[in-house]
């Protein structure tokens, strides 16, 4: 008897939004790189992450990768186009934090449309992550961004306000981050949408967990999300989802202490850009749409592996 | 597939005698049916209902072990397609591939490799978990390989095109319980006849799952039945297919041959090293019953490890540490007080950093259902008065003549409303938001 392959096509799909140009979902399967199960109209993307000030305590990789532009936001965009071939740059305005150097918003404001107006890839902002203050900074970058659409976030239960208005008054697109739950997902969707933001303009944070600090609830979170969508049809939580992987991976011990602290664990610099690029891969299985990295060998390891489904 | 209860019930001998503890027969196939109880229970149940219900009742993905004593790896039994409707239950065993076509020396710096690379976090070890050994000289250096690969006690792969020469080592080693490498269309029949007579599992080998299919079958009717697949794809993306493909048609659609466990050699088609780790991962993500790849590295072995351990955990229930006092690096009445939650990687980055950094210490752990600092936080249930309530309980006062307590960083807010509840005298000390800076903290502390 012969093999019959079990392929899984839904009659329901991911809703397409386009980042000025660049187009993300689409799909009726369950997982960008499922092309086995059906037609992925728009691939899954990366993005490389772009900090807004020159970042203290980094990890040694991402120094020697990065440290020649890791103080000029510009230049470090300019790199990741030019260079490292990025889909989109994710400009990470931490700078703004009000328990770190709690810049104003629209001196932050003024970085993005410096980045904004350098590179021409599509952009991402992203906040502070003090739902606050990013309020206030996201209404600021809009503002200071009009003309061109960008993806900003994350907006959040408590700014989804703030950051929602201003995204309808210039065409943006929203990233709604919700602590990795199913439910507060469809309900932060749904609140967006009562304030007129349409599905076409959401894109999904699940929030990212990383490998080896809580990738696994990220992981299956994502999967029944997509589930949900595809399988029982929730409108709700159609969305194409993005995934911060960079910031997360590179945060845990493995990726940071050097060989000679721990002579057990290996090469510092092998192991680091495994622990994003395995994150990665398993968020990429999950169903991420959008894969923020930050150092350009993981890039290249996942350009690798997506280049054998969409070449 | 799937009996029902009173299928069940048929047949047993329906004479309710309750040795095996259930009051009636027919309750004791109810619980058959849900999973809930083993046939062996009941005694008198004849040889032939029991060969139906135990095929009847197996997992849809064929379960056996590989190797013998510690190094025992048990693969497939797998019984769900996403972890959040049960949990996957053994891990992805990770094999190294080395060759007798390799040097003398480079085989035992590998094998050496192999056996010591072993990491322990969160109380579990994560080791390199199988040695695949391959024929590509001729049949002594083989066999010299295999004798230094047996000498590490992993399990291991007997990997060799030449029947002769597969066959001389599956008698030789029996009793380690290695697998064979491989039954293809062209040898099935010969293959399963050394497999029987040595007891030993086998890969069925083929291009595509079609031909593996066929390749089962033979097996199969011959009466093998540890059996694992490779479908021998040329990338990550056939590889991605045929590892769903797979477990699909076993779970959903009970098709029994290609129930068994997937077996990956990454080696054969990864560009290099850092790819075999990024395509491993993907794939013991993606339901990989075994991964082959080249390089015993610890940079590497690490992230797969740990991303496996991440897959398999049971997603019901986090991994927890007794509540309770922790006494670390021989604490005694002057030595600082450090209090956290009780998720199982909470304690361990914990415990690891104030180790590492050689202060005694007393760490109350308390009991937050298995959840992360800000996680236990944000569900109200690492707070104040919950806090102040569980350190008034202990006997830590006993433990230490000061009135001085640590709270991790991220809860920093809380420390005001603390020390209320803690009382008079009490000083709640704020420490760092990461772990890894623990140990300076420490070591600047003064009573
Ligand atoms: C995985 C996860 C979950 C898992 C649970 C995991 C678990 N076992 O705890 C799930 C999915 C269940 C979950 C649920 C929720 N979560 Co949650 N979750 C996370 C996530 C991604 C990782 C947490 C983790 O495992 N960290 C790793 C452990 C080791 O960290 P840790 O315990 O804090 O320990 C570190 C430090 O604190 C320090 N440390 C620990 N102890 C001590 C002691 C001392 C003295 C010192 C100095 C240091 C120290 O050492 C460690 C390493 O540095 C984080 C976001 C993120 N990326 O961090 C959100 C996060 C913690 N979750 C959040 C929330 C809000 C929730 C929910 C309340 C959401 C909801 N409304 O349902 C629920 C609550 C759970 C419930 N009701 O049961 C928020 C908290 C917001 C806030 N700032 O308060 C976060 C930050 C996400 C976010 N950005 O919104 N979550
Ligand atoms: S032991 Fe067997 S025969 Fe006796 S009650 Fe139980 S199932 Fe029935």
């Amino acid at each position: 008897m012969a093999f019959k392959e079990p392929v899984e096509k839904y009659s329901n799909s991911v809703v397409e939004v386009d980042v000025s140009g660049v187009k993300v979902g689409g799909q009726s399967v369950l997982s960008g790189i499922y092309t086995f199960d059906g037609p992925v109209p728009n691939p899954p993307k990366i993005a490389m992450e772009v900090i807004d000030t020159q970042p203290e305590e980094w990890p040694q990789p991402l120094i020697d990768a990065l440290g020649d532009v890791y103080s000029d936001p510009v230049k470090w965009a300019l790199k990741c186009q030019n260079e490292y071939k990025a889909d989109m740059i994710c400009l990470s305005l931490l700078s703004a934090d009000p328990n770190g150097m709690n810049r104003p918003a629209d001196e932050v404001a003024k970085t993005a449309r410096a980045v904004l107006d350098a590179i021409n890839v599509p952009l991402i902002v992203y906040g502070c992550l003090n739902s606050e203050k990013d309020g206030e900074v996201m209404k600021a970058v809009q503002e200071a961004c009009h003309g061109k659409v960008i993806l900003v976030g994350p907006a959040d239960d408590e700014n989804y306000k703030q950051i929602g208005a201003a995204s309808l008054g210039y065409g943006n697109k929203v990233a709604a981050q919700s602590p990795i739950d199913v439910n507060l997902a469809k309900q932060l969707n749904i609140l967006l949408g009562n304030l007129g933001v349409p599905m076409e303009s959401i894109i999904i944070d699940p929030t990212t967990g990383g490998l080896g600090y809580g990738i696994e609830y990220t992981f299956s979170v994502m999967q029944r999300i997509r589930l949900a969508a595809l399988a029982q049809g929730d409108d709700k939580l159609k969305s194409p989802i993005i995934s911060m992987i960079g910031k997360e991976a590179w945060k845990a011990r493995e990726a940071k202490i050097s060989a000679s602290e721990e002579p057990s664990f290996g090469d510092l610099t092998t192991r680091g850009i495994l622990w994003e690029a395995i994150t990665a891969i398993n968020l990429l299985a999950a169903g991420s749409d959008i894969l923020v990295l930050r150092h350009p060998e993981s890039v290249k390891l996942l350009r690798n592996i997506l280049n054998e489904f969409f070449s | 597939m799937g009996l029902t209860g009173i299928q069940i019930y048929k047949l047993l001998p329906q004479t309710n005698c309750k040795d095996c503890g259930e009051p009636t027969c027919l309750a004791f196939a109810m619980k058959l049916a849900a999973g809930k109880a083993d046939i062996s229970l009941c005694p008198y149940v004849s040889e032939e209902s029991k060969a139906k219900l135990s095929e009847a009742t197996a997992p849809p993905i064929r379960e056996f072990t590989i190797g013998t004593g510690d190094g025992m790896v048990k693969v497939g039994g797998e019984t769900v397609m996403f972890r959040h409707e049960k949990t996957f239950f053994n891990p992805t065993p990770i094999a190294v591939m080395v060759k007798d076509s390799e040097s003398d020396d480079a085989i035992s710096a590998k094998l050496s490799k192999i056996s010591s690379i072993c990491f322990e976090r969160v109380g579990k070890k994560l080791c390199v978990d199988m040695v695949f050994a391959k024929n590509e000289a001729d049949g002594a250096k083989f066999m010299a390989l295999l004798d230094k690969v047996a000498a590490t006690n992993k399990p291991f792969v007997i990997a060799s095109d030449n029947l002769e020469t597969l066959k001389q080592a599956a008698e030789k080693y029996k009793d380690k319980k290695p697998m064979l490498y491989a039954a293809t269309l062209a040898n099935a029949d010969a293959i399963a006849e050394i497999a029987k007579a040595t007891g030993l599992s086998v890969v069925a080998k083929g291009n595509g799952l079609d031909e593996v299919s066929q390749v089962t079958s033979k097996l199969l009717a011959a009466g093998v039945k540890d059996i694992a697949i490779d479908s021998t794809p040329k990338n990550f993306k056939d590889a991605l297919k045929d590892n769903v493909f797979a477990r699909r048609a076993s779970i959903k659609q009970k098709v029994k041959e290609v129930g068994f466990p997937t077996f990956n050699v990454i080696s054969d088609y990864a560009k290099d090293g850092m790819m075999e780790a990024v395509i491993a991962s993907g794939l013991i993500a993606q339901y990989a019953g075994i991964v082959v790849i080249s390089e015993p590295d610890p940079a590497k072995i690490l992230p797969i490890t740990v991303s496996r351990m991440n897959v398999f955990t049971d997603p019901q229930r986090p991994m927890v540490v007794e509540q309770g006092i922790y006494p670390i690096n021989n604490p005694d009445e002057n030595s600082p007080v450090i209090i956290t939650v009780n998720f199982a990687l909470t304690y361990f980055i914990v415990s690891a950093e104030i180790e590492a950094s050689r202060v005694p210490c007393w760490l109350m752990i308390m009991d937050t259902e298995g959840l992360s600092v800000l996680t236990a936080w944000s569900a109200g249930k690492f707070v104040a008065d919950a806090m102040a309530i569980y350190v008034k309980k202990t006997d830590i006062t006993q433990k230490v003549k000061h009135r001085k307590i640590i709270i991790p960083g991220y809860v920093a807010q809380l420390s005001g409303e603390f020390q209320e509840e803690l009382g008079e005298g009490w000083e709640v000390q704020i420490g760092p938001r990461e772990a890894a800076d623990l140990p300076k903290f420490l070591k600047m502390w003064k009573l």
